[in-house]
């Protein structure tokens, strides 16, 4: 199990002797075969990132100097009352916005120095998104959903469909194929859109909100299989305002007035279980 | 009180000897609130005081057996339909922190809500990876219904849906203290002697201006709205 020397930017917990020391991952066989080797690039690195919406009195400071590295394999929340940027930060991780100021780097291209053309082509290569809406194509079904981005990425048709099949099988929905988004249940959707998201060599997945609509068992079921693809190599950044599903993230970062107020790292299984989890 | 209905509970099942209901209390509700095999005797000599378990002599290896009797039986069925009370509600270490905190001059309550959602984030972080752990072992094996493992999500789920609740309220009370705050500050001028000729000095009045812009509802949509309007359409 290889070691998570985390980023120095980190704020660490002293109460918790986990917090900043290597994170004994749980005995499950998927999270000790995929912990992050940490001794790789983040997928994203977000440095002193700031936004500022308007001029002059109606100035609006978005995000103030916001620094955060997702690594593979983690799952990060970003939590916040409404207004307080995590949909910016999204946004602008997303290479849909600019910042005002800092650096975005994806893949170790940096956003802010890029042509548009090659974001365009990284937002479309190398990140996924995933919506409270699902935002699938009616018209579609759930293969051809998948295969869509493949599909724009150039790869044939016969191959964009060989490989949706081979994505939804793996996230376990291949049952879904042939359906059509009005077919399935929202939870079952937005499986679908994660499969989506992260279909072809995509690592990032950003999710804004994508289990709004959904019930807390179908919630908990989405982020399941969000959290399995983390553990699976991934990086995802999590938007919620509801804490059970900040839960399943590695780390939960809370944001207040555009700036991170906090953060939380997971300790492990064990320290909790020989603690007396209700005492 | 639980442990006591909890044995009887087992008990109902067949005789047991009491290692045996330590071992069996604690794998229903997988550890979570472990016994220590004195209180479970402790307990058990008290179920036996009150008619309710009745010493059933040994099994081949010579544990001391115990039985569940009529009155034991009523007593659980009385226990389970009955809804646990909550006229006396517990005493909430948190709630009387909050309910101390708000009007005390010299603590930002704004902080204390925060360092205590942090932690209880992080508690339920730590459940929802059991969780995931249970969910993912009894995915291996579909179809199987074993009362432990199904106890023991529920279990789970219980200590993620109070915390939860917790972080709740946690969000609901910062949103009206913020909400608030104008007429705190106004109701409360003398209490921190302020500097008027240099306000930067002083940490409370920057802390108010960022109080006074959170709510505003029309920036926060106007930001809302520029970002939808970001958003490539699939």
């Amino acid at each position: 199990m290889s070691s998570q020397p985390t980023p120095p930017a980190e704020p660490r917990d002293p109460s918790h002797p986990a917090a900043g020391g290597p994170s004994t991952t749980g005995p499950t066989a998927s999270t000790a075969s995929t912990a992050p080797d940490r001794a790789v690039e983040p997928v994203l690195s977000l440095q002193e990132l700031t936004r500022v919406h308007g001029t002059g009195a109606a100035q609006v400071h978005a995000l103030r100097g916001i620094d955060l590295d997702v690594y593979p394999g983690e799952l990060v929340a970003v939590m916040g009352p409404s207004g307080s940027g995590k949909s910016t930060l999204l946004t602008i991780a997303g290479g849909l916005d600019l910042p005002t100021s800092g650096r975005v780097v994806v893949e170790g291209t940096d956003l802010t120095m890029a042509r548009r053309k090659d974001i365009a082509a990284l937002r479309r290569r190398s990140i996924g998104y995933v919506f409270q809406d699902y935002n699938l194509i009616p018209a579609l079904t759930a293969a051809e959903n998948v295969a869509l981005p493949r599909e724009l990425d150039g790869v044939s048709s016969r191959r964009g469909r060989k490989e949706a099949l081979a994505a939804l099988e793996e996230f376990g929905l291949q049952e879904l194929a042939d359906r059509f988004p009005d077919e399935m249940s929202g939870g079952q959707q937005q499986r679908v859109a994660i499969a989506r998201a992260l279909v072809g060599d995509r690592r990032l997945v950003l999710a804004d909100e994508p289990t709004g609509a959904l019930d807390s068992e179908t919630g908990d079921a989405v982020l399941a299989l969000l959290r399995s693809r983390c553990d699976a190599g991934a990086a995802g950044i999590l938007v919620t305002h509801e804490p059970r599903f900040a839960a399943w993230a590695d780390r939960v970062v809370f944001l207040r007035d555009g700036s991170v107020v906090d953060m939380t790292l997971r300790s492990s299984a064990e320290s909790l279980l020989a603690g007396g989890a209700a005492q | 009180m639980s442990i006591r209905h909890g044995l009887l509970a087992l008990l109902e099942r067949g005789p047991r000897y009491g290692y045996q209901l330590r071992t069996e209390f604690e794998s229903r509700t997988g550890s979570t609130w472990p016994l220590n095999v004195g209180q479970v005797y402790t307990t058990v000599a008290r179920l036996e005081r009150d008619g309710l378990v009745v010493p059933a002599g040994e099994d081949e290896a010579g544990h001391a057996l115990y039985a569940i009797t009529e009155d034991g039986r009523d007593e659980l069925r009385q226990w389970f339909t009955t809804p646990v009370d909550r006229a006396n509600p517990p005493r909430n270490e948190l709630a009387i922190k909050l309910a101390m905190a708000v009007g005390s001059p010299e603590v930002d309550v704004r902080a204390v809500i925060q360092a205590q959602r942090a932690h209880t984030i992080r508690a339920m972080q730590d459940y929802t990876r059991l969780k995931g752990q249970a969910l993912e072992a009894a995915s291996r094996r579909p179809g199987v219904f074993d009362p432990d493992d199904v106890a023991w999500q529920l279990v789970i789920d219980q200590l993620i849906f109070q915390a939860e609740a917790e972080a709740r309220w946690l969000d609901h009370c910062e949103t009206r203290l913020v909400r608030l705050a104008p007429q705190a500050a106004a109701a409360a001028p003398a209490v921190v002697p302020a500097d008027p000729t240099d306000p930067a000095e002083s940490a409370e009045p920057a802390e108010s201006a960022d109080r006074g812009q959170q709510p505003g509802a029309a920036q926060d949509g106007g930001l809302r709205g520029a970002i939808r309007r970001t958003r490539p359409r699939r």
